[in-house]
């Protein structure tokens, strides 16, 4: 429950970011802030072309250039493993998805604008990308596959030669009965049906990736340095598939890093490259991203084309929901790739609605562009969008009021099984609808509306619910849907002799917060002061391990195992405490760091016990051995469901087909808080990245496989004045039912909530002038828009 | 970038002379050359900074007439000249960009989403260099390319100040240049009309709104005249229809802005 006084500390109240003050001041220490001792840098020569045989590369000159170290080619990489896929889905006959080998340097065959040909490591950067350009390259040119319907068709070039085809899989999941799915369809009173096309985007974190690889003769230990949301997945990664090294030989760091969005959880083929060219080159090796390579070698999110049909009967309930998705995989399986658009995105396919059948049917394609892979929300957008569009677009051929329909479909007990595989354990569909409406004064809309009619302007007002499987977990359940990983977290509680705590967290913390939210919850369980708490993150040679970072679930999953370790060290400390004061351990209370003995007035505090725990003089050795660490692992027993309704209110200027968002409004139940005031942050960033998504943002491939908006001069990114002041609102609370803290995570829900209510309102701002348009793919540019509106 | 030598000379005529090496290019405010340079897109043997110039610098307004140096930054057109044009200038880019883009370099730039471009062609002006005066109409000669010789530096320009004049600007949405801008200025003798962003062909005076509006000042004036959408430019941002529709609606706006 939030805190009268925000300054209170502990849970639920709101103290500023402690990180923010070396953010905010150059204090921080980026990736690339790391300079290390006799250090070379690599250029990376990349290809300019989407599809090609390399007939052949000479590097002879290039390697005559002054300050080259070594330049590698494909060939110097054929004996190790490829980037390996973190998740294997199985198709609807039962045969594992099509897997391509993923080379760290191109061997043979270029597939993406982007795709590393050749690595020079120079003694400095210009003279590697001197070097570079002096490298001779003999293509042999082959036709781009790049529309994802063209790829599946018969006869289409393949990507890669030695698979079937260019189909991934084809993954059918809910109901698999065709015959009843279509009798459910021939029986509905109104069937409502949508194509839809959830537009490409770059993720485009403020830092670029960087890796810096070193390698210690004396010792035969390795230090990566890298850009990553999970440094103990990229080390299991990389030393397991990839360079065949052992782990403890190996430590990765991740130190400060800006943004994510999901762009840095995968293992990338420049942190492997530069691990295994330390070694090789006798020398530290370091790769910074320049803003033009981010664009075509960081993995990209979404694209999505889909079908999706509805029926209702003639009480306008929903009876059956059938979508069909391709979706782009790019030219090599990313880490998640694969379980974005099935497991990420088919099990959320009911929503918040108690449709009886639902049939997913999802297509993934290869083609030749730069790899497709999680960015923020994970396929659970895409599923948003697809649902919370239809349902918009029936209540017009229906004349139903878009609100009352989705109330009537809610789902009100719970918990509720769907038919794609998910258990909800907790909501309050209609509680965050009322507050919505009260939040977005929906009984305020006409009147607003007729004063943009005034000034010329079409007033729109459009609405959606979301609900997202977050805490991504528990490992038995993603271990049988194919994820090659357990998705627990893990937590080390270090109390020092003063009293003072350092948690090692295995959740990495980059713009989320946790070095401020995760020791609210200590202070608050021991009653202590929440400076005298710190987290350490990002070191697999400090952080015993850890899952990482992504699908909101930091606070649920590692947030609980910080927890279950404070409850061990809680336990021993009464122990110790029981001892000091000549007591049973049963009888001990802790409140306010202090301990004391029920019903008496003996008491001890609680850096008297932290002391003793290491200067055992007066201490139970018999019983209980010295000092005060205690880990857990804690592996969740189901998903969390955070889950909400937004509402989104344009103004389009009809002679240009500009649109501005003149309200935005946001009801979520996240259950129980941590900080408020840093949940509010995460919805409200996740709204700007939905914005970025619903006007602005598309990565546009040409014919030949060159990406259009390769940087920011066309890839438009939201800026301040493109978003306005939100209405956010998270009273609503279920709590988690089955994690200590009750949480449920709020990181992706901006993002996965608020493109279908933006699109819904430019439509229904279309539609006040009588204009037909029930659908305009994203990003609603204004020349689409206009576009839309002149036919 | 490659390396290269780099000259600061302090008068016009040292400019000129060290700019008769061959290879050898001038460097404005460098929001342009930098990161063509930083992306190895260019490789001038020598740049030859303008920055120092003092002759180059300042804005005046006197007897009617606007001069601007070529060496006045965005950020100097914004504070001191003619408030159309001050604002048109407020409008480039980003405060970073305002304080180190110059006039000159823009204009001899001739980046077919410039904002200046339109302006020079409605403000009836001259473009001053080192050797010659050009008149505005004479100068701009498709996109990217100008009536400068190779090494001619654009010391400065001069516009005739019109009775009232408006720039309307409908950016795109990425780079936030203009996808289309106009400025629309209006003289005793007549109205002049400068559209940017939109024609394959770079700047140019859109000739029948100009006769248009000089017989009649009015938004309504333009009813029923459009552009040849076929000699637009499309692209990802907008399509060639969109775009001549756009110089309507921005002209339109203009002159109510005006009127």
């Amino acid at each position: 429950m939030p805190k009268d006084n925000p300054n209170s500390g502990g849970i639920g109240a709101s103290p500023k970011r402690r990180e923010d003050v070396r953010f905010l001041t150059g204090a921080g220490n980026y990736t690339d802030d790391i300079n290390v001792h006799g250090q070379a840098h690599v250029h990376f020569l990349r290809a300019d072309v989407a599809h090609a045989t390399i007939n052949s590369i000479d590097t002879s000159a290039a390697e005559a250039m002054p300050g080259v170290v070594k330049i590698f080619t494909g060939a110097d990489f054929a004996e190790v493993g490829g980037i390996p896929c973190g998740w294997g889905v199985t198709d609807r006959h039962g045969d594992p998805q099509q897997e391509p080998r993923h080379p760290i340097i191109a061997d043979g065959t270029i597939r993406h604008v982007g795709e590393i040909v050749a690595a020079v490591v120079a003694n400095t950067l210009e003279q590697a990308r001197d070097a570079a350009e002096a490298i001779d390259l003999d293509l042999g040119d082959k036709p781009a596959v790049v529309d994802m319907a063209a790829a599946l068709a018969e006869g289409s070039t393949k990507v890669h030669e030695d698979l079937t085809s260019n189909l991934c899989y084809d993954w059918v999941f809910g109901n698999d009965d065709d015959t009843a799915v279509q009798a459910a369809f021939d029986s509905a009173a109104h069937v409502t049906t949508l194509e839809l096309v959830n537009n490409r985007l770059v993720a485009n974190p403020m830092e670029p990736r960087v890796a810096i690889g070193e390698y210690s003769r004396g010792t035969d230990e390795y230090t990566l340095h890298t850009t990553s949301q999970n440094p103990h997945v990229i080390r299991l990664l990389m030393c397991a598939f990839v360079l065949g090294l052992p782990e403890h030989k190996v430590r990765v760091v991740a130190p400060d890093v800006g943004g994510g969005f999901g762009s840095k959880i995968f293992h990338y083929a420049e942190e492997a490259f530069c691990t295994h060219a330390a070694k090789a080159c006798g020398r530290a090796v370091k790769w910074t991203s320049t803003r033009s390579e981010a664009f075509i070698s960081d993995a990209h999110g979404r694209d999505h084309v889909s079908k999706i049909e509805l029926a209702l009967d003639a009480d306008n309930n929903f009876t059956a929901l059938r979508t069909n998705t391709m979706a782009n995989m790019g030219a090599y399986l990313s880490t998640f790739s694969t379980s974005v658009p099935s497991y990420l995105h088919g099990t959320l396919m009911a929503g918040n609605y108690k449709t009886p059948i639902v049939q997913v049917n999802v297509k993934t394609v290869f083609t030749n562009t730069v790899p497709v892979d999680a960015y923020r929300g994970a396929g659970r957008p895409e599923a948003t969008y697809q649902l919370e569009r239809v349902i918009d677009k029936a209540a017009r051929e229906l004349g139903a009021d878009p609100i009352a329909l989705r109330r009537q479909n809610f789902i009100t007990q719970f918990p509720y099984e769907t038919p794609v595989a998910l258990t909800y354990d907790t909501g309050d569909y209609v509680a965050t609808m009322d507050k919505l409406e009260q939040v977005a004064d929906v009984a305020g809309f006409a009147a607003r509306r007729a004063a943009s009619e005034a000034k010329g302007k079409l007033r729109g007002f459009g609405v959606n619910c979301y609900i997202e499987a977050c805490g991504i977990a528990p490992s038995n359940i993603v271990g049988m849907l194919g994820a090659r990983a357990g998705l627990y977290d893990a937590a080390t509680v270090r109390v020092n002799a003063t009293g003072s705590i350092s948690v090692f967290v295995g959740a990495h913390s980059h713009g989320q917060g946790h070095e401020t939210s995760f020791p609210q919850v200590v202070a608050e369980m021991i009653g202590i002061d929440e400076s005298m708490v710190d987290i350490v993150h990002g070191d697999t040679g400090r952080v015993p391990f850890g899952m990482g970072t992504y699908g909101s679930r930091s606070i649920a999953v590692c947030g609980s195992a910080m927890v279950r370790a404070t409850e061990k060290i809680i336990a021993k400390a009464k122990k110790i405490a029981a001892h000091l004061m000549e007591a049973s351990d049963a009888d001990i209370e802790l409140k306010d760091g202090q301990f004391t003995v029920a019903g008496t007035d003996k008491s001890v505090a609680w850096g008297d016990v932290t002391l003793t725990a290491y200067v055992p003089h007066n201490y139970p050795l018999e019983e209980l051995e010295p000092g005060l660490e205690e880990t857990a692992f804690y592996d969740p027993a189901n998903f969390t469901y955070p889950a909400g309704a937004y509402a989104c209110e344009v103004e389009v200027d009809p002679d240009t087909g500009k649109v501005s968002i003149e309200r935005f409004s946001a009801a979520d139940d996240f259950g129980n808080i941590i900080n408020p005031m840093i949940v509010d942050g995460q919805v409200h960033g996740g709204l700007g990245q939905g914005i970025g998504q619903a006007l602005l943002e598309n990565a546009a491939y040409d014919a030949d496989g060159q990406l259009l908006s390769a940087s920011f001069m066309d890839y438009a990114m939201p800026r301040a004045d493109d978003v306005p002041f939100y209405q956010v609102d998270h009273s609503c609370q279920t709590p988690c039912t089955h994690n200590p803290l009750g949480v449920k995570g709020c990181g992706e829900a901006g993002a996965i909530g608020s493109p279908p209510a933006v699109v819904n309102a430019v439509v229904d701002a279309l539609q006040s002038a009588g204009q037909d348009v029930t659908h305009i793919d994203m990003p609603l540019s204004p020349a689409r828009v206009w576009a839309a509106m002149n036919g | 970038m490659y390396e290269f030598e780099f000259e600061t000379p302090a008068t016009v005529a040292e400019a000129v002379a060290a700019l008769a090496e061959e290879e050898a290019q001038a460097l404005g405010g460098g929001q342009t050359l930098i990161p063509t340079l930083k992306q190895r897109l260019a490789m001038p043997s020598k740049l030859v900074s303008l920055a120092g110039i003092a002759e180059m610098k300042g804005v005046s307004i006197a007897d009617g007439v606007l001069t601007i140096g070529g060496g006045a930054t965005h950020a100097d057109v914004a504070a001191e000249a003619c408030p159309p044009l001050a604002a048109l200038a407020a409008g480039i880019g980003d405060p970073a960009v305002r304080n180190r883009g110059t006039i000159g370099g823009s204009l001899a730039n001739n980046d077919p989403a410039a904002d200046y471009p339109a302006a020079m062609l409605a403000l009836k002006s001259t473009i001053v260099t080192d050797r010659r005066e050009i008149a505005g109409d004479d100068f701009f000669q498709g996109l990217f390319e100008t009536a400068l010789d190779e090494g001619e530096i654009i010391t400065g320009v001069r516009c005739d100040i019109p009775e009232a004049a408006h720039y309307q600007k409908f950016d795109q949405p990425a780079s936030r240049f203009a996808l289309v801008g106009v400025f629309v200025a209006k003289y005793a003798d007549g109205v002049r009309v400068g559209v940017t962003g939109a024609s394959e062909e770079g700047a140019f005076r859109w000739r029948e709104a100009e006769a248009a509006l000089s017989a009649s000042f009015a938004p309504d004036a333009l009813e029923g005249l459009s552009l040849d959408a076929g000699s637009m430019m499309g692209d990802l941002h907008g399509s060639k229809d969109y775009r001549a529709h756009l110089v309507a609606v921005m002209t339109k706006r203009a002159v109510a802005a005006i009127s």
